[in-house]
């Protein structure tokens, strides 16, 4: 099936993910298998060798993110993907990646956890891992697709963010996301953000714009001066990690580049928001019964509405805040134990009710679940 | 219209083959909107196994079966475990007489064949079981039209594996007895209205 040069195909996440890095230029992926994110590492093994790309199997994970942080430097789009203790194992590599710069992307298709939990089961538990698994103070980008149409679209997306923003991405997948075959539009006219290489006249690989974002990506091998340093550096790459002043210039920078720049990463979704009483704020596959829960209570006529989050950090507090004053009650349904419902509440500032609808186990709630939250909203704020 | 289909049976049976022909039936042969799903234990075989397709004419948002308008049963676990929740009037079992020698009560009337003892007997490989009973699925129901699950046989089983794999598929389309079947039928006469 082909439509101006688009191809329509019935297809898992995970592979949605595969040919959404390919199309996002892709070429280097090392990883480690582990359920529900194999499927990724095996067909990377297949694709990548028919795009001059290469695939390695690494002996573990922290092996995987660091090679991934290698072949960035090395003049590649780089990527690995992951699950549960994979990721935890990763998360030295992560900061690493993020003190350096280094544009990469880390899918987790999430699963249940500690520890190994539930390999074949689902799981959003890791939302917090992605914003704060490593230590210091920095600041990542996450993506959350809902389907494997989103797990294409958003694979794209969190490679062009990566080279933006110059930090390490996740694609917070997860193993209903992952799983699921359904259909999934590829190819066609896609945005696509190329590496460019810096001017090598008088270039200093850290200095950064007045955005506080590093222009260009060098290479090694291509005649810059580079020094790529774990420890905080000065504009050089010179090791600096005795120096109050470019110590807290840099790590403030770190956090300023994301956090300043928000309206370039906000990813939301508005569904029937306009004259919504109660609004559900949902991400990754518990969206999909909430979207339905909100037709479904649409067509009773209660005034519902939902707020998708596609990017979930840095968390859109303006959105959220701005939802809170016209909204009466917030419901979160989340696959944990209730964790991004607290930025919700933080947000919302008590200007709405923020009601956490967590559960646990690996089953995605039901949309009847999600209803009957709506309908507990209404009746309660009629009460009142 | 959605139309929830539930394949389940034990590891090794190719409950989620089976799945995966039937979403590719409907989605890619057909056209149609489609979501398929499975739950597998971490063993690779032996332990339960069930394959989930919801088919529809709309964007499907709740991707997982809530109540399945069709079980295909493979073990008698599955058939315990799932045919309960099915709609007694609507509702359609094909079991794979073969292995499933109890049926429990309370359910709705029941499409037979013996898949597994066919595939080992008529196609000396009992992996094909799973092609027989989807063979079945299309005679008794029209969820999708059986040309459209022979080509996505072909389209997505190992050529060595086609031919073996569509003549399993006509084999269970045939052998199927149950309610409402005319026991002459023959295969390819499965279209969807």
């Amino acid at each position: 099936m082909s439509e101006d040069g688009r191809t329509v195909r019935i297809i898992q996440g995970n592979e949605a993910t595969v040919e959404g890095a390919i199309a996002a230029g892709c070429r280097f992926f090392a990883g480690y298998p582990i359920t529900p994110a194999s499927e990724i590492a095996e067909l990377m093994s297949r694709r990548l060798p028919r795009v001059g790309g290469t695939f390695l199997q690494m002996e573990d994970e922290i092996a995987s993110i660091n090679a991934v942080i290698g072949a960035t430097w090395g003049g590649a789009k780089a990527c690995t993907a992951s699950s549960g203790p994979g990721i935890s194992l990763m998360q030295e590599g992560v900061g690493y990646a993020a003190e350096t710069e280094t544009p990469c992307v880390i899918i987790n298709v999430m699963r249940g956890g500690p520890s190994t939990g539930q390999p074949t089961l689902s799981s959003q538990q890791d939302v917090y891992q992605a914003r704060y698994g490593g230590h210091g103070d920095f600041e990542i980008i996450a993506l959350a697709p809902s389907s494997a149409q989103e797990a294409y679209d958003l694979t794209i997306k969190a490679f062009n963010l990566a080279e933006e923003f110059r930090v390490p991405v996740y694609v917070l997948s997860d193993e209903i996301v992952g799983h699921t075959r359904e259909r999934v539009v590829m190819g066609g006219k896609l945005e696509v953000l190329e590496r460019v290489a810096p001017s090598k006249d008088g270039y200093k690989p850290f200095a950064a714009g007045p955005d506080g974002l590093l222009r260009g990506m060098p290479a090694f091998n291509d005649g810059y001066r580079l020094l790529v340093e774990g420890q905080h550096h000065d504009e050089r790459g010179i090791r600096a990690g005795d120096d109050i002043d470019k110590s807290a210039t840099l790590v403030q920078r770190l956090n300023d580049k994301v956090r300043q720049n928000i309206d370039r990463i906000v990813d939301i979704e508005r569904i029937d928001l306009d004259d919504a009483e109660v609004a559900i704020v949902c991400y990754g596959s518990t969206a999909r019964p909430a979207m339905e829960a909100v037709q479904t209570a649409r067509s009773k006529g209660i005034k519902a509405g939902a707020l998708r989050l596609r990017a979930i950090w840095p968390f859109p507090d303006a959105v959220l805040s701005e939802l809170a004053d016209h909204t009466k009650t917030l419901i979160v349904p989340e696959m944990n134990i209730g964790k991004l419902v607290l930025e919700v509440q933080r947000t919302a500032g008590g200007r709405a009710t923020v009601v956490g609808l967590p559960r646990l186990g690996g089953a995605l709630h039901t949309p009847e679940e999600i209803e009957s939250a709506i309908i507990d909203a209404v009746k309660g704020g009629k009460a009142q | 219209m959605r139309k929830e289909v539930r394949i389940a049976g034990f590891g090794g049976q190719g409950v989620i083959l089976a799945g995966v022909i039937l979403a590719q039936a409907a989605g890619a042969v057909e056209g149609r909107e489609v979501a398929q799903t499975q739950s597998y234990g971490p063993e690779a075989r032996g332990g339960a196994a069930r394959c989930d397709v919801v088919i529809s004419d709309q964007r499907i948002l709740y991707p997982k079966v809530r109540r399945a308008d069709v079980l295909l049963a493979m073990s008698g676990q599955a058939l315990a475990k799932f045919g309960q929740g099915l709609d007694v009037v609507t509702g359609k079992v094909v079991v794979d007489s073969t292995l499933i020698t109890e049926i429990p009560e309370g359910l709705p009337p029941l499409y037979r064949l013996p898949a597994t003892r066919l595939a080992e007997e008529e196609f000396k490989n009992r992996i094909v079981a799973n092609m027989v009973m989807l063979g079945a699925l299309a005679r008794v129901d029209d969820t999708v039209a059986f040309e459209s699950l022979k080509r996505a046989v072909a389209e997505n089983v190992a050529p060595k594996f086609r031919d073996l794999n569509l003549a399993a598929m006509d084999r269970g389309y045939q052998a199927v007895e149950g309610p409402g079947l005319d026991s002459a039928a023959g295969p390819g006469k499965g279209q969807r209205s």
